[in-house]
């Protein structure tokens, strides 16, 4: 076990994983000389040199559509979107090739290939760069859609989604980059994709969060101990195919739910998951499922509105203490 | 670099020479020509290989256009008569192990690269037997046994896809080369100018071959692009284009040649517009209306498979005889086609959950809503 940074432990990951098969390449705006744009990718140019290390112009729908091409002839790449705010020119080649191919081809072409890169509210860079996107890729099926929050979970989950089959949309919190916590150094530590995490156990009630929201869940259930109320924070960590039988359970135990996440209530990761709630667990419910979201506007840039604009703690708490009507 | 020249502009001339009909005459017989001296360089069995493929795709896409009438195909149905010479031409050049990606418009390319008119028609049928086991239809036919890697239907959406194929050739040090088409519709979108791009600056074997058929649905190539002379755009990324006759088999073939081994021997990419014209409709519900009868008549006159085997009967390399019985042929492979598909079971009902996921994790699936 080493301390180290959500970034650190990216860079680990795709330092060992490049190193285990000589068919992951990486590429991506700014991830060679400039070394990435979060530092994500620090050093890699130097190991690896700049066959496998690849600058792309900046033309997110050519490089991504060149990486599925690549991985239909048995490469696996990793895309870095600089943000996945990018990420919306690359949606055609991403939705309609990289997601589709294994099925139309009658599963002939499957497609290994990662799109990987910051995500999320960022630090006042205004509405066209802070927008939590994984509701839009969690729609398709043929999509993998995972999202860390912590460093071990980076390291572990990114490793497998390298080594997948599949093509997988794996989304790191901008804000989380600095984070820092206990990695395990083994070469082969992987967690799988598709099992959700039990980050707290407890029994009066079940926050179903994820990325940015787990800490603040964490805190949150903290001061909602101190008031006797015990609340399970489960972390699906992958979105698509989301755990949903680890959620269900822990409903059945507290029969009371908070869904915390950043991204847009409508048509949003949370809304599917409280609807999947509902019609699995409706008879254990002792309150309506809550949510708790980003404000649906875009993003502003003003320091007091943009963190107006991002549940935190007290949102969290308010929406417990609602749910176990205290 | 261009290697676009006098030479490879002639064609461009006698397609555009076309204000009267003596015109057109003269462009046909020169062309015929130009056709008869291209036939010394290839032996027979090759010459009557072109032949055969251009008819059985001809002949498949009429027999396709009847099944669709009677209900047997369903959805988008696009054909490719009177395009026959580009397929036929540019993958006539290339080794089985390359590479072939296409759009929508694709049975042709499908049959060209080997895949056979039974599996194909079977996909249009959606049927199991079919390249694709019944899950792509005519726009995503699919055999990773020929190298054939897709129709693909979003316009322009199968150029990148191209590059990175050609990426992955070069990355892995093989001497493989690949083929992407795409109509002359998809130069305005930005998938094509990023891929040209990228194929330039990091020098990918890939071929760019831009069926030029002059309709975009039905918008005229001169209603929707600034600049028509297409190969002209290789040079905003410095890198080869030519222009081709695309009614003349031969010419396709050998432009295609020459940038194979551009592609094979120095990993350069290479843009070909190849000049075709689509005989029939976009697709099958297409009401015709932007385009006269006559316009279609006049590229009638040049349709390739009667220039082709003119030449063939002129420079006495076939008979009309073994032409008739070549065309009995091929008409009893596409009859046999047809019942292959008609015999073939529809897909199993399990197939609609299988291919999701390469790894499914155990949850996906009709429970992972």
């Amino acid at each position: 076990m080493a301390v180290m940074t959500m970034r650190e432990a990216l860079n680990q990951a795709i330092r060992e994983e490049m190193h285990r098969d000589p068919g992951v390449f990486l590429m991506g705006e700014e991830v060679a000389a400039y070394q990435g744009a979060y530092k994500v990718t620090k050093g890699l140019l130097q190991e690896f040199g700049d066959k496998r290390v690849i600058d792309t112009p900046i033309t997110e729908l050519g490089f991504a559509g060149l990486g599925v091409g690549a991985a239909m002839v048995g490469l696996r790449p990793i895309v870095e979107f600089m943000t996945f705010n990018f990420s919306i020119l690359a949606t055609d080649q991403i939705i309609n090739s990289a997601a589709k191919m294994l099925y139309m081809s009658g599963g002939q072409f499957k497609i290994p290939i990662v799109f990987r890169g910051p995500g999320g509210s960022a630090f006042q860079v205004g509405a066209q760069h802070s927008q939590a996107m994984e509701s839009w890729f969690a729609y398709f099926p043929g999509l993998k859609v995972v999202m860390p929050s912590t460093p071990a979970d980076a390291k572990g989950l990114l490793k497998s989604a390298i080594r997948d089959d599949d093509p997988v949309i794996f989304i790191e919190q901008e804000r989380m980059y600095g984070n820092k916590g206990e990695v395990p150094d083994d070469e082969d530590y992987t967690i799988p994709l598709g099992v959700a995490e039990v980050k707290r156990a407890g029994t009066d009630a079940t926050i179903v969060a994820r990325s940015l929201m787990i800490p603040l869940a964490l805190k949150a259930a903290d001061e909602l101990q101190q008031l006797g109320l015990s609340c399970e924070v489960i972390d699906p960590r992958t979105i698509r195919p989301l755990d949903i039988d680890t959620i269900i359970e822990s409903v059945k135990k507290t029969n009371r739910v908070v869904v915390a996440e950043e991204s847009h209530p409508f048509c949003g990761v949370g809304a599917e998951i409280s609807a999947q709630i509902t019609e699995r667990a409706f008879d254990h419910l002792d309150a309506p499922v809550r949510r708790v979201s980003g404000i649906d506007v875009p993003m502003p840039y003003a320091k007091n509105l943009e963190n107006l604009a991002i549940p935190g703690v007290k949102e969290i708490v308010a929406a417990v203490k609602e749910v176990a009507y205290v | 670099m261009t290697t676009t020249d006098a030479k490879s502009r002639s064609a461009s001339a006698v397609i555009e020479a076309e204000p009267n009909e003596a015109g057109l005459d003269e462009g046909i017989a020169q062309l015929k020509n130009e056709q008869k001296e291209r036939l010394g360089g290839l032996d027979r069995e090759t010459l009557l290989d072109l032949h055969h493929q251009m008819l059985l795709i001809r002949r498949f896409e009429e027999k396709s256009a009847e099944a669709y009438s009677l209900g047997k195909i369903g959805g988008f149905c696009h054909l490719y008569i009177g395009q026959e010479a580009v397929a036929v031409g540019a993958i006539s050049a290339i080794r089985r192990d390359d590479y072939v990606l296409t759009s929508y418009r694709e049975h042709a390319h499908a049959i060209a690269k080997g895949i056979s008119s039974d599996a194909v028609m079977a996909e249009l049928f959606g049927k199991a037997g079919g390249c694709s086991r019944g899950k792509g239809g005519s726009m995503h036919m699919f055999d990773r046994e020929v190298n054939f890697l897709g129709g693909h239907a979003i316009v322009g959406g199968q150029i990148p896809l191209a590059t990175g194929v050609a990426f992955a050739t070069k990355y892995k040090g093989t001497d493989q080369v690949t083929l992407s088409f795409f109509g002359e519709a998809a130069v305005n979108q930005g998938a094509f100018h990023e891929s040209l791009n990228m194929a330039q600056l990091w020098k990918l074997p890939c071929i760019y071959v831009c069926e030029n058929n002059q309709y975009g649905m039905g918008t005229s190539l001169e209603r929707a692009m600034s600049l028509h002379d297409i190969s002209r755009k290789a040079d905003a990324y410095e890198l080869a284009g030519e222009f081709v006759d695309g009614m003349d088999v031969l010419a396709v073939r050998a432009a295609t040649e020459r940038a194979v081994k551009r592609a094979r021997e120095q990993y350069l990419p290479t843009l070909i517009e190849v000049r075709t014209y689509r005989f029939m409709g976009h697709s099958m519900s297409d009401p015709g209306n932007y385009r006269t009868r006559a316009e279609i008549e006049k590229h009638q006159l040049r349709d390739p498979l009667k220039l082709f085997s003119a030449s063939l009967l002129e420079t006495g390399t076939v008979t009309e005889s073994e032409l008739k019985e070549m065309d009995q042929k091929v008409h009893e492979e596409v009859e046999r086609a047809l019942q292959f598909a008609d015999q073939s079971p529809e897909p199993a009902i399990e197939e609609l959950y299988t291919d999701v996921y390469a790894n499914p994790l155990g949850i996906d699936g009709p429970r992972n809503r």
